[in-house]
């Protein structure tokens, strides 16, 4: 961007900026820079609306090394990530690979596969309730059908989480397919051509050529939906409400809980500092990742 | 033959994956004997629209649709007024500070309300906007995503558009009005439609704001209708294929972007 020469002169003309600006710039500072501080303060208070406030500093955090339910919530949270950010960027890739190529019907099939991710989580997880019912739903009536036994989908720990796990990546993967895709479509097909010349086999050329160049793209992949796994609450909040027991019991909806039903709210206020830390993390090492990326080039 | 198969397998898999959404609409054209009743039909036998007729007839879901309706609407339109006037100042603007402004908004993208909806809470209730659809639609409404793409998009408008109509002595806001406006057109509907989507799809920001029945918009009621003991299937079921509309006339519109292979993406905007 070449600097311009200021416009000086009017009054009106260096007031309209920052007209221009106020509203947007107010409610950023209202509505997220200052929260974000008041959340760092609040996590230093023992805090309720209906018993007061008082600092107590670090308690907080220190309780939070002994809650068993708070790690409890971790370890579910890091193993729904484990599971989820693998197998969205191979569905996702996958499906980029076969559609990516422009083709007669093609926009379709991607258009297919993008419909769930326009539809709210809210009614992705009711949908997905009514289909895994265990005296109702369509999946045990096939296989019923297929004289099998009925599986607890949403009832049984290891099921539920397994179900929740699948639900993402029904409603994610075309999201992140359609930026696979914008990235294949933008390794030059000279590249492509070349190694055809050379009589390179598809696996060659996808392990040579594709996945190479895709590298910053599949980065931002991964730390996109990391970071979306880690928010997530919403599906959970309508399959499994946490249960049974608290065998899907996130993060952010322990966080909740916390808060606003035992009306905690320091400490739900220490935990989202966790919460933020982690998204941090995430950021920065992308960030980071892409830099390097960039000046390796 | 490589190819039909190729086509044959990206058709089936298609009609599976989209399944789901198939089933959904489906059963909510069942009446609620047939949901129950064994064996189930993929077809209804007695299709009807008994469950919408009943889903409206009870005037808290009319309400729930126009809060939504609401919410969507007037958010859209603020974000997209007040993103479209910060991107034209920190793109066609030189003053201190600039730079630092933008990065800071966009910076913000690394606070997702998740983790600020304790303070936010309390900051919403000391305000007085707890229960009100304007603490749902006022917050979120600048969108880092939608200034960047304003900002962007606007450097593109050549300069001398804005210091021909200076020299002409029009006020800035004209200026604003009648250059930037209609030229930055195609970026303002795509923040729109983004936007849309996004409050109408929004759970999280109603949940932590609305407390009260009359104010939910349909995701909140939606969901608090899945938290009772007994859960009226073919009521939801219905209910859930209404709140799905509006979306599904947002993806036919898009389709031809589908097709191009272009393609925003989904973001937050």
């Amino acid at each position: 961007m070449a600097p311009r020469k200021r416009t000086h002169g009017t009054f009106e003309q260096t007031a309209a900026p920052l007209l221009f600006l106020t509203p947007n710039l107010l409610i950023f500072l209202i509505f997220i820079i200052l929260p974000a501080v008041l959340g760092l303060r609040m996590s230093l208070y023992d805090w309720s609306i209906l018993s007061g406030t008082g600092f107590v500093g670090f308690k907080n955090f220190q309780k939070l090394l002994s809650d068993a339910m708070f790690w409890k919530t971790l370890a579910n949270t890091f193993v729904y990530v484990i599971f989820v950010v693998p197998l969205l960027v191979v569905f996702a890739l996958g499906l980029a690979l076969l559609l990516s190529k422009e083709g007669k019907g093609m926009g379709l099939f991607r258009a297919f596969y993008y419909l769930p991710t326009m539809l709210s989580l809210i009614i992705v997880g009711i949908a997905w309730r009514w289909i895994l019912g265990f005296d109702l739903g369509i999946f045990n009536y096939i296989l019923k059908l297929l004289g099998q036994k009925p599986v607890s989908w949403l009832t049984n720990g290891a099921m539920a989480n397994a179900s929740l796990i699948m639900v993402t990546i029904w409603t994610r993967v075309g999201y992140f397919m359609m930026m696979f895709i914008g990235g294949l479509q933008a390794i030059p097909s000279t590249y492509y051509e070349a190694a055809e010349i050379d009589g390179a086999t598809k696996w060659i050329v996808l392990r040579r050529i594709t996945l190479p160049l895709l590298r910053p793209m599949i980065l931002v992949v991964v730390v996109l939906s990391t970071i979306e796994a880690f928010k997530s609450y919403e599906l959970i909040y309508v399959m499994t409400q946490g249960g049974p027991g608290s065998s899907t019991k996130f993060l952010v909806q322990y966080i909740y809980q916390v808060a606003f039903e035992e009306d905690r709210l320091g400490y739900g206020a220490a935990m989202s500092v966790v919460l933020l830390a982690v998204i941090g993390l995430f950021t920065t090492v992308q960030f980071i990742a892409q830099k390097n990326e960039y000046t390796n080039e | 033959m490589n190819k039909a198969l190729r086509y044959g397998l990206l058709a089936l898999f298609s009609c599976v994956f989209l399944f789901p959404i198939f089933w959904v609409i489906i059963s909510s054209l069942k009446p609620q004997s047939e949901l129950f009743t064994y064996p189930l039909t993929i077809l209804p036998r007695n299709p009807t629209i008994a469950n919408y007729i009943t889903a409206f007839a009870s005037g808290d879901f009319i309400t729930y649709f126009k809060n939504s309706v609401f919410v969507a609407v007037v958010a859209t339109l603020i974000t997209i007024t007040i993103n479209v006037m910060a991107g034209y100042a920190l793109s066609k603007f030189y003053f201190k500070g600039r730079d630092f402004i933008f990065y800071m908004m966009i910076g913000t993208l690394m606070i997702p309300l998740q983790a600020i909806m304790v303070p936010i809470f309390l900051l919403l209730k000391n305000l007085g906007l707890l229960n009100s659809l304007w603490g749902v639609i006022i917050p979120p409404a600048a969108t880092p995503t939608g200034v960047f793409l304003a900002r962007q998009y606007i450097q593109t408008i050549p300069d001398s558009f804005i210091e021909a109509a200076r020299i002409d002595g029009a006020k800035e806001f004209l200026i604003f009005r009648k250059i930037i406006v209609p030229l930055a057109k195609p970026i303002i509907a795509t923040i729109a439609i983004f936007s849309f989507m996004w409050r109408w799809n929004d759970f999280l920001w109603p949940f932590i704001v609305i407390s009260a029945k009359r104010k939910m918009t349909l995701q909140l009621a939606l969901a608090n209708f899945v938290g009772q003991y007994q859960i009226n299937w073919a009521n939801l079921l219905a209910m859930t294929v209404v709140t799905m509309i509006p979306m599904i006339v947002v993806f036919i519109v898009l389709q031809k972007y589908f097709v191009t292979g272009l393609t925003a993406g989904g973001v937050k905007a």
